[in-house]
């Protein structure tokens, strides 16, 4: 009877095999060439289930160099469980050096959010996405929306979006809100909240999105243009907060709110942890920093 | 049936380390294509056919395989090279331009027709062509200046080896947006990238 | 006091030492082995074989076992393997009419060329629970052979029909190419042909493909079907290497196929035949084949001029959603943290309700 060693499958350089690896490149190649507009990818079953990132590791995998740092956040923090499993995914079969800093990070791949620091030129940050088109909600079939998209046909969205002025007075689109990109492709920015969707116009980095359930690719070039849908009397308004984080004291980054009691207490910390971190470190501080080693309120020294 | 090693009996190499390589390669790819007129240099194979470059070499290695048809221009198409990229590739090479995936073109001067090569079409434009075109120089000619995605303000490119109605038939392809044709201008070991993005006047 | 609680390295290293001891379960029990499995559960070895759309018994067994009989996990498990798998060609087609069966039956007529052979079945059994299947130790009832062998060959239900022109003949209809679309190298297209049709439903969800074809028999899309034939056994599987030119065998794989007859269609000018539903899956499992030929007919109502009004009929509808590897990641992906939107909606929340208070506050003053 054969003893197996657990799990001593020699993998191929960031798990994917070349052949994979080339057809994504190629994808990736028409993708920047044609901003925002959706590309079907063969895309393969990873170890990790769709829904959770298998189109971000796709195209991860296949732009990553051994000599690349690579950064992963999910929430806009480092040490969030999906974000370590990710990361132990690529320390596992690429062995490239890991970074919870922005700024030394040649790759970032993201769930959910846009990190705070101003993203540089030499940097890639890959977005994960669940829902590729932006039209779905108003459209499931498939065949229809890419024609829609095929004639620029995005009168339905203006209507959806009307309609949402008409019941609350504004637009009610708080995350994934659609934009217009390169002025012709109305694209799906991710679950970002609205509030990131300024970064991702004129963005100095190349963006990337995989889709790996839905089997699309999509990319916005540097310094292309990227307009939240809106209504002249109607301007796209991102979040904005009455609170600072209770940590760093920033009054501009996108805040979590983080529950400490039943009796209505809470407290706003930034979502990006980096962000966060970084602040603390040059000497800001929050409100409610000094109560923070009381409330045992910190980040996780284990996330790498 | 010939054995297959007689056939590839004196095939010249490709990369030395190809999995790293392809992958810096494509990187550099990336990089033109995302920062159109940026001229980026890619890693050179061991060896490379007659009548290529390293660099046109190793975008080929980088790209072609099993799934992707490729046309050669007569410059291209030396027994050498296609035996070249049949053993590194596994490629199907296609007589019709407009059957392929990609175009090798040795001779941009000679005839070149961007009209030959697939555009995509409204619901697939991804479904088009991208050409490598071999020039004398990639800088030092006439300067055409583009515009658009990735661009933070216009740029000149001026290379030289594109034929004299290059601008004219860019700007006929570049209406055609969203569908059209992607190039990369391929120097030696250096590229720089056009995607169908991009507007071009001649300054 | 309220404590932040992150997911760390270490807590996923914890949780997979945890799962391992659940696995394991009580130690003073036997463990059970993957060849138990392969041999005792091999019905569920099919169904994951067949969603996990690569033919390895023990695989799939090892699979079922690490997955702590969650065959939909096991499917996956078994996908995400076979991506890792370099490919080397494509067999030849298998060839079911040289099929060494094991069971073929046919509802379409009483009696047919060759014999209506039960094979191993539940389908005549009493659904009693038989506590003797407790004891461990029991022992084992052999079957007796026949006194003749089966016919050698063992002609089609879908040949005698078609011989007499009663049933439309099996087509490419709708391919252009010769090479077969293939799932697990491109991305779905639409309108899709029906060889993609076919890949999607044979690694489809079993459940799913069952309900949609139930649903068709019950009026969503329904087209009065007969179960020409189904036959399950093994069958050979060849290959041609690019250097010999021949084929070479490369073993035998278990398959069962249904082909249904349905309603019979026929234009003005077109004389009336039957038409087909055609069904297949690894292993020994008719319900799948079968659910799969039902809704492969309702998938081809274009071809016949119907009326695609149903969920069983809508490719997009079936194709999207017949694959449990997507399903279950997707459904289960709400686990994941999205505290970002959530709190996104809340401000909006908040912010809506107090304009509208306010709002009722000034319309009463």
């Amino acid at each position: 009877m054969t003893h197996v060693e657990p799990n001593h499958t020699a993998y191929n350089f960031a798990y994917l095999d070349e052949q994979t690896k080339r057809m994504i490149r190629r994808v990736l190649l028409k993708a920047v060439a044609i901003p925002g507009y959706q590309v079907p990818f063969g895309g393969r079953e990873m170890p990790l289930p769709y829904g959770w990132g298998t189109g971000g590791i796709q195209v991860t995998a296949s732009i990553l160099g051994a000599e690349d740092v690579l950064k992963v956040i999910d929430q806009g923090a480092d040490d969030t469980t999906n974000a370590v499993n990710i990361r132990r995914f690529f320390a596992v079969t690429a062995n490239v050096r890991m970074t919870e800093k922005t700024s030394e990070a040649d790759i970032i791949q993201t769930r959910h959010r846009i990190p705070e620091e101003n993203l540089r030129d030499d940097q890639i940050i890959v977005y994960q996405v669940p829902i590729p088109e932006p039209l779905r909600k108003l459209e499931p079939r498939e065949e229809e929306c890419r024609k829609l998209h095929a004639y620029a046909e995005y009168g339905l969205m203006q209507v959806a979006l009307y309609e949402d002025i008409a019941r609350f007075g504004e637009i009610s689109i708080t995350y994934d809100y659609p934009v217009l990109t390169n002025g012709r492709y109305i694209t799906a920015p991710s679950p970002i909240p609205k509030f990131d969707n300024p970064k991702m116009n004129n963005m100095a980095a190349l963006q990337l999105f995989g889709a790996g359930r839905e089997k699309r690719i999509y990319a916005i070039p540097p310094y292309t243009s990227v307009a939240s849908l809106d209504f002249d009397d109607h301007p796209f308004k991102p979040q904005e907060w009455d609170e600072v984080c209770g940590l760093c004291g920033a009054q501009n980054s996108f805040l979590d709110e983080v529950i400490l009691d039943d009796k209505g207490g809470h407290l706003f910390v930034c979502s990006d942890s980096d962000y966060c971190s970084q602040r603390q470190a040059e000497g800001h501080v929050g409100p409610m920093a000094a109560d923070a080693e009381n409330l045992g309120f910190g980040r996780s020294n284990d996330a790498l | 049936m010939m054995s297959p090693l007689v056939q590839f009996a004196g095939i010249k190499r490709g990369f030395q380390n190809p999995v790293q390589q392809t992958q810096r390669c494509f990187r550099s790819m990336l990089d033109a294509v995302s920062r159109p007129g940026s001229i980026t240099t890619l890693p050179s194979p061991s060896e490379h056919p007659a009548g290529w470059t390293t660099g046109l070499t190793a975008a080929a290695l980088t790209l072609f395989d099993n799934d992707t048809k490729i046309w050669l221009d007569a410059s291209a198409k030396s027994d050498d090279a296609v035996a070249y990229l049949r053993f590194h590739c596994g490629c199907v090479i296609v007589d019709e331009p407009e059957q392929a995936n990609f175009g090798v073109i040795c001779s941009p001067t000679d005839g070149l027709n961007l009209n030959q090569f697939a555009i995509g079409d409204a619901q697939y434009p991804d479904r088009s062509a991208t050409l490598f075109l071999l020039v004398e120089q990639l800088t030092g000619g006439a300067e055409l200046q583009c515009n658009g995605p990735g661009l933070k303000v216009p740029t000149g490119i001026s290379p030289i080896g594109l034929p004299p109605d290059f601008a004219s038939q860019w700007i006929d392809n570049h209406a055609l947006y969203p569908n059209g044709i992607d190039i990369f201008l391929i120097c030696g070991d250096q590229a720089l990238g056009l995607p169908r993005s991009i507007s071009i006047k001649e300054a | 006091m309220y404590v932040a609680v992150k997911g760390g390295e270490k807590a996923i290293e914890n949780s997979h030492t945890l799962l391992a001891e659940t696995r394991r379960g009580d130690r003073s029990v036997p463990q059970l082995s993957v060849r138990q499995i392969q041999e005792q559960l091999s019905l569920s070895v099919a169904r994951v074989m067949t969603e996990g759309s690569l033919y390895d018994p023990e695989l799939a067994a090892l699979a079922i076992k690490q997955a702590q009989g969650d065959l939909v996990e096991a499917i996956f498990l078994l996908r995400a393997y076979r991506t890792t798998l370099q490919r080397f060609g494509n067999s030849e087609p298998i060839d079911t009419n040289g099929m060494r069966i094991e069971r073929r039956i046919s509802a379409t007529f009483k009696d047919l060329p060759g014999g209506q052979i039960l094979g191993p079945t539940y389908d005549y059994t009493h659904r009693l629970l038989d506590f003797s299947l407790l004891n461990e130790d029991q022992e084992q009832q052999n079957a007796s052979i026949a006194d003749q062998p089966l016919a050698e060959q063992l002609p089609r239900v879908a040949e005698i029909l078609g011989a007499q022109g009663l049933l439309e003949p099996a087509s490419h209809a709708g391919t252009d190419s010769a090479e077969p679309f293939d799932l697990t190298r491109e991305p779905m297209s639409f309108p899709a042909d029906r060889d993609q049709r076919l890949q999607n439903l044979f690694r489809g969800d079993e459940g799913f493909i069952l309900a949609l074809g139930y649903s068709t028999q019950r009026g969503f899309g329904g087209v009065h079907p007969f179960a020409g034939e189904i036959r399950f056994g093994q069958v050979e599987v060849s290959f041609v290497p690019e250097e010999l030119g021949f084929p070479v065998s490369l073993g035998e794989i278990t398959v069962t196929e249904s082909e249904m007859v349905t309603q019979f269609q026929g234009a003005k000018d077109v004389p009336p035949q039957f038409t087909r539903g055609y069904g297949i899956s690894f292993g020994h499992s008719e319900r799948k084949a079968m659910a799969m030929a039902l809704v492969d007919r309702a998938m081809r109502c274009e071809e016949f001029e119907e009326e695609a009004k149903y969920p069983a009929q809508s490719q997009e509808f079936v194709m999207y959603h017949s694959d449990n590897v997507e399903a279950s990641g997707f459904v289960q992906h709400l686990k994941l943290p999205h505290y970002v939107d959530f709190q996104s909606e809340l401000e909006l929340l908040r912010r809506l309700r107090r304009e509208m208070q306010s709002d009722q506050r000034e319309s009463s003053e």
